[in-house]
């Protein structure tokens, strides 16, 4: 029987209940599905505001019926819970798939079949070749006889590259069933923890001999692709939900778009609006009322109940009752029309067929979109250097060797090779030349596949393909300058020293010891490490340097130089060293030739002021270091940790006019950039997923960020400001009239619309031509905008969506309410309005005012838009067809399950009325006018960048018109 | 919208087989109207719009002008004027909270659909005026019902110290579905045992069922003259029609004299002064655009003179930025070469 314990200290057991193999990332039960997501749905304020004015409605006696707020957030509640339900039905079904995926046991043994949930801590696995680990396994034997084995982690970090792995030592031996089933050990190691790179110590008590074999091991993590070993055992020590994978998977922290948060501070602005609308009402109805003739006239009896109640009581109720009655002006639809035009719009970033990358097969990748608008706000730009302006692609041109410069016969594409015969010797090996061979053969992480083996060594993937301890030394920068003198035209490429150090026997034994020690430290153990490594790695004799060419992305300098015009400083974070990132920023074209000097000198005071900057001494380098990059055009910053690059970010994120960042990078050293920046890009390239997975948006190429910078994030940009602009609008629209009527109805909280107009005027008849605006709408085409780089200067901080524009739009709201209410009382005022003599009623009155206000808001967006797709004619016209034809039916029928028949034949008694057609008519030219001569006067005397473009094009269209016509 | 990927490394395999597609509506490219704001379309639309709401107002204006509308406080007696062709005659009520949420909702749509049912059971909307103290249960119950406007107003010419009292009618005022589909009398072959059981509401003088005592068509709930009560008023002034005159009046056969008209009106305790309200008659002629009130011919003039102006105006700033424009017209045309 194999028993496993499992502890953090030695002293203290505590009996631990480890959990079972069973992988959960689904967040719902079906039991728990209702209460827990609508506990989770409601948290969000704006739901709650919604469910407050529902249950108040529900409660107090109120002009409208709970049904025109209970609907449309049901709604809002069900397809939010559909969606979350499916995603987790998804969830459910993966993990299912990987909870019932068979796995190999060693049970009394025999090899058993098992599905992976029915694995525990302590059971003894056998994986075959090409099978996932179902959980983190230590590693015991290998059918190699070496007792190794390779595996991949690309579904973990995205290294595609083999790694090797060997077995514990003490159980390396076992191949069989029986010989492993008699195993009989006590493992200690640490609690569960997400790091993947931490090392464990991991401490195998084999009882058996009483002997305390202390080995340091590596974990198989869950999810490693085992690769070219043929059958390996290993024992499960973190099962389930410990698992690293599991550990790792904790969600990003939600970042919030500029629009968003300007779309909040406008809510607020109405909230206030909305109460102080309540509140003015309510004390003048208090103030009407004053007069009891007006309070209860013969005619309007109050009850029994009504006049017993308390003077506050009624008064507050009252106001909850104006809260209802204008809650509309914050709509419940709003959030779902965002969402679904963010969700929606951001297929047509993946569909998009410029930004697919034919060679790697890979097009753009959207983690969330929540910010496709923040694409078209961007100020700074941040990149990484190597695999995401240039390729990461190596090209070996030559090294050097104590100052004599060999250069290669082939250059081979791809991978680097080192081997001696392929560089042109002009002279025989010399000692030093054959050491410095050695040295490079020796000290990289190139791994052999055992069935390449034909032509001898074949290497696979060379990643930091020299002695790591080199460039972790410092030692190392006086190297490389010591070479840079005696080569001085290794301007932009990576070069690396060579060096050796002769040990005895005894020295090596010291420092292995020294390294062991230190790998096996609990705490601490990387500061360890890197003291043990100073101490071994010191007095170095040189041998010589290689050169390795990084070539430039295809069209990189290209769209530096748009983004550049479009008004984005670009910033270069690199970990290289100064020489070879210059080099770099020149060629891609962020540094000018003809601005050489200055560029350079000021970038040196900026590494020089970065450094201050990260030691974090002084508050004013802080503000000297910003002051001098905002008033450069652009900045390269070297040696970048991952950590400093994402400081930088911080940095200019946080200074005081609060610019919007953009982080872009390929490697895992820029996650932490990634995710600190407004928008986080990955490319998805050589070094792995991880920058791809952990950003918000993933591309394949640093070209593709022009398209989705200029034309993608502009458009959205666009379209989510109108579409926010316009949805306070025509609630405005709708609401305001119900505000003025108040005055007209002694405040009674008397509606001026139908119930069903009031609940399906969000929902239904101005939804979805909004919706349809903010997916398709194209102010100006794409290939202009893509073109014309500067236009992205036009929407920059937030242009379409400042306090002018607010208060414009909320006024235009404002003054057509006033129309469309005034209008149509002044048209009443008390005569017929009927070619037969009889009179209208309320109804027919707020029917009027309600026709008048759907077809004026939806012509208003049919001006605004600018790109009408056979979508956008079906959509507009659509709804204002389906608007008549509902009002027929509704008006139509004696619904049975209404308790009134207030609406019957309504609609069509207006219909029928020609004042009332010619009223309709004039309040919605009077309504729109304004609104066209604004836009009119602004496009002649204050024309926008953009705006010129329209013009412009207009005009080239007309030539090219008239040349053909001619 | 987080799309979090689930635990299952299905990436690799998934998204090498994506291939974008080609269709125009995924690259945004589907062939579509771009219309421009420039200024030579707006101006002609200005203009057409100006035109267009000209014409239409000084034709309203034109044809309000013939409208006679008379309106008489409810204590005179004589008649200023002479119409010409179908005259209406309406009862205006002023200050008279209608529009009163209170008031609105008290009323049960239910009872006048004439299901017997609904005559006892279904009034809980019509607070206060639901039932009696003793149980009985009104009909028509609620507020509007209860406070019907009841005064009765009578029409005389003289003529030659003779008088006649003028025909007014009292049906077909009302909305035909209204009349027909809305308000149905509960299914009963005489008049009273229907509403038996029932009261009628405090305020009225006599019960529903001889509302219209000549008429059975007209009588208990299908009598216009109560259906356009129900339909209550959009504001605190109101009118509702309460008869129409088909009597050719025509200049030649009438002396014009205001003496030879007289309004006879039945005072009945319909207490306008308790809520500081009056009450008129009015009589007036109606032509295709309604009524008489002047608003929509003055609305439509008034609005379609700007339009006119600002096509003006903007001409002249066109010409202002016309000089700026053509160059940039020959910056493209030297673009385009």
């Amino acid at each position: 029987i194999v028993r496993w314990r499992r502890e953090l200290g030695t002293e203290a057991y505590i009996p631990q209940r480890f959990p079972d193999n069973r992988i959960v990332s689904s967040k719902y039960t079906f039991w728990n599905f209702v209460p827990k997501n609508l506990f989770e749905q409601f948290r969000r304020i704006a739901n709650f505001y919604f469910l407050i004015i529902f249950l108040v409605q529900l409660i107090i006696d109120t002009p409208t019926s709970p049904v025109t707020s209970g609907l449309p957030l049901l709604f809002v509640i069900t397809v939010t819970a559909i969606k979350q339900g499916y995603e987790d039905w998804l969830r459910h079904k993966a993990d299912n798939a990987m909870n019932q995926c068979p796995v190999h046991f060693i049970q009394h043994g025999k090899l058993v079949r098992k599905q992976s949930r029915k694995l525990r801590v302590g059971d003894i696995v056998m994986v075959k070749e090409d099978e996932t680990f179902p959980c983190d396994l230590i590693f015991l034997s290998s059918s190699r006889g070496d007792g190794t084995c390779f595996v991949t982690t690309a579904s973990l970090d995205g290294e595609s590259s083999h790694k090797t792995y060997y077995a514990v030592q003490d159980t390396k031996a076992f191949h069989n069933e029986q010989e492993i089933d008699a195993l009989h050990a006590t493992i200690e190691c640490e609690q569960p923890q997400p790091d993947l790179y931490n090392l464990q110590r991991i401490k195998e008590i084999t009882e058996y001999n009483n002997l305390v074999n202390s080995a340091f091991m590596k974990l198989l993590y869950f999810a490693i692709f085992s690769k070219t070993s043929c059958l390996i055992s290993g024992v499960a020590i973190y099962t389930g939900m410990e698992t690293k994978m599991a550990l790792n998977y904790q969600a990003k922290s939600q970042k919030r778009s500029a629009v968003e948060k300007s779309m909040n501070v406008f809510l607020i602005v109405y909230l206030c609006i909305l109460i102080s609308k309540a509140l003015i009402n309510t004390v003048l109805k208090y103030v009407w009322q004053s007069e009891p003739f007006r309070d209860e006239p013969w005619y309007n009896q109050k009850t029994e109940p009504e006049r017993k109640r308390n003077l506050f009581l009624r008064a507050f109720t009252d106001f909850l009752a104006f809260m209802v009655l204008f809650n509309y002006i914050i709509p419940v639809s709003m959030y779902v029309t965002v969402e679904m035009q963010k969700f929606l719009g951001s297929y047509f970033l993946t569909w998009d067929e410029e930004m697919f990358d034919e060679d790697t097969g890979e097009g753009p990748l959207v983690n969330t979109s929540d910010l496709n608008e923040e694409l078209g706000q961007i100020e700074y730009v941040f990149t990484d250097k190597t695999g995401t302006l240039t390729e990461n692609n190596m090209e070996f041109i030559e090294c050097c060797i104590e100052g004599h410069v060999y250069v290669p016969h082939v250059i081979c594409n791809g991978q680097v090779l080192h081997d001696s015969t392929e560089i042109e010797i002009c002279k025989p090996l010399f000692n030093t030349e054959e050491l410095f061979f050695r040295a490079l053969c020796l000290c990289h992480t190139v791994q052999v596949k055992d069935d390449d083996s034909v032509d001898g060594l074949k290497k696979s993937q060379l990643s930091r393909r020299s002695c790591i301890y080199i460039s972790s030394s410092p030692d190392e920068v006086a190297l490389v300058e010591g070479i840079q003198r005696y080569v001085c035209n290794w301007e932009g490429l990576r070069t690396l020293c060579v060096a050796y150090k002769k040990l005895t026997a005894e020295e090596y034994s010291n420092a292995q010891k020294l390294l062991q020690n230190a790998k096996l430290a609990l705490q601490d153990r990387e500061k360890k490490l890197a003291e043990v490594y100073e101490k071994i790695e010191r007095d170095f004799i040189l041998l010589g340097a290689t050169a390795v060419e990084d070539r430039l992305q295809e069209k990189a300098a290209d769209t530096i130089e748009a983004l550049q015009k479009a008004g984005i400083k670009v910033w270069v974070l690199t970990g290289d060293k100064m020489e070879t990132a210059a080099a770099t920023c020149y060629a891609c074209k962020l540094f000018r030739r003809n601005t050489q000097i200055l560029e350079l000198t000021t970038k040196k005071i900026e590494e020089q002021s970065l450094h201050d900057v990260q030691d974090g001494s002084s508050g004013n380098y802080r503000e000297l270091f910003l002051e001098i990059c905002r008033n450069c055009s652009a900045v390269l910053c070297c040696r970048m940790a991952p950590l400093q690059k994402a400081q930088i970010v911080k940095l200019i994120k946080l200074s005081k006019e609060h610019p919007i960042t953009l982080a872009i990078g390929d490697g895992a050293n820029d996650v932490s950039m990634i995710l600190e920046a407004h928008v986080g890009i990955g490319i998805i390239g050589k070094e792995g997923r991880q920058a791809a997975r952990n950003s918000d948006y993933a591309i394949p190429k640093f070209k593709h960020l022009k398209k989705m910078l200029l034309v993608h994030g502009h458009f959205y940009y666009v379209r989510i400001s109108e579409l926010v602009q316009y949805f306070f609008y025509k609630n405005v629209c709708f609401i305001f009239p119900q505000f003025l009527y108040q005055f007209f109805c002694g405040f009674s909280q008397q509606t001026l619309y139908d119930t069903a107009y009031l609940t399906l005027y969000n929902i239904s008849f101005t939804s979805l031509p909004i919706l349809l605006y903010g997916l398709m709408e194209q102010h100006v085409s794409a290939d202009t905008l893509k073109r014309e780089p500067s236009l992205y200067r036009d929407v920059a901080k937030n242009a379409l969506l400042r306090w002018r524009a607010f208060i414009y739009w909320t006024f235009l709201g404002v003054f057509d309410a006033v129309v469309f209410f005034f209008g149509a009382y002044l048209l009443y005022d008390n005569t017929v309005v009927t070619s037969n003599g009889q009179m209208f009623g309320n109804w027919t009155f707020g029917t009027l005012v309600f026709t008048v206000l759907v077809f004026t808001v939806t012509l208003k967006l049919a001006l605004d838009t600018h790109y009408w797709t056979w979508i956008n004619h079906f959509m507009i016209w659509g709804s204002l067809v389906f608007y008549i034809i509902f009002s027929l039916l509704w008006g139509g029928i004696i619904w049975p399950f209404l308790n009134y028949q207030r609406m019957y034949y309504v609609f069509m008694q207006m219909l029928s009325s020609g004042p009332a057609w010619l009223g309709i008519i004039l309040l919605i030219t009077v309504s729109l006018l304004p609104d066209v001569l604004k836009k009119v006067l602004c496009r002649q005397l204050w024309p926008t960048a953009t705006e010129r473009i329209q013009v412009k094009i207009f005009f080239i269209v007309k030539l090219v018109f008239c040349i053909t016509n001619l | 919208m987080k799309n979090k990927a689930s635990f299952v490394p299905q990436e690799g395999e998934v998204r090498s087989s994506r291939c974008p597609d080609n269709s125009a509506f995924k690259q945004q490219k589907l062939p579509a109207w771009k219309p421009q704001l420039t200024i030579a379309n707006v101006l002609s639309s200005f203009f057409l719009t100006g035109t267009f709401c000209l014409t239409v107002g000084v034709c309203l204006i034109l044809s309000t002008n013939s409208i006679g509308e008379i309106q008489v406080l409810l204590t005179e007696y004589s008649l200023p004027l002479l119409f010409l062709g179908e005259v209406f005659m309406y009862y205006g009520l002023q200050n008279f909270y209608e529009n009163h949420r209170r008031y609105m909702i008290s009323r049960s749509d239910a009872q006048f659909l004439g299901r017997k049912f609904s005559l006892y059971y279904e009034i809980s909307y019509c607070a206060p005026f639901t039932t009696y103290r003793n149980g009985t249960p009104m009909a028509p119950c609620g507020a509007i019902a209860n406070s019907m406007f009841n005064d009765i107003v009578d029409l005389f010419y003289s003529l030659n110290s003779s008088v006649i009292q003028v025909p007014l009618l009292k049906t077909g005022n009302s909305w035909w579905t209204d009349k027909n589909v809305k308000f149905r009398n509960p299914k009963s072959y005489s008049l009273s045992p229907a509403f038996a059981g029932t009261a009628s509401p405090p305020y009225w003088q006599k019960p529903v069922y001889l509302l219209d005592e000549e008429d059975e068509r007209s009588n208990r709930y299908v009598n216009d003259y109560f259906i356009i009560w129900m339909q209550v008023s959009a504001f605190a002034t109101l009118r509702n029609l309460y008869r129409r005159i088909r009597w050719i009046i025509c200049r030649c056969t009438c002396p014009v004299s205001r003496s030879y008209w007289n309004l006879n009106i039945h005072l009945s305790d319909f207490r306008v002064s308790r809520f500081k309200g009056r009450k008129h008659v009015i009589l007036s002629t109606v032509v295709r655009s309604g009524g008489s009130n002047p608003f929509l011919g003055i609305a439509y003039v008034v609005s379609g003179t700007p339009p006119s102006l600002w096509h003006g105006e903007l001409l002249s700033i066109e010409n202002s930025t016309r000089k700026c424009q053509l160059n940039f017209q020959k910056v493209n045309t030297a673009s385009c070469e």
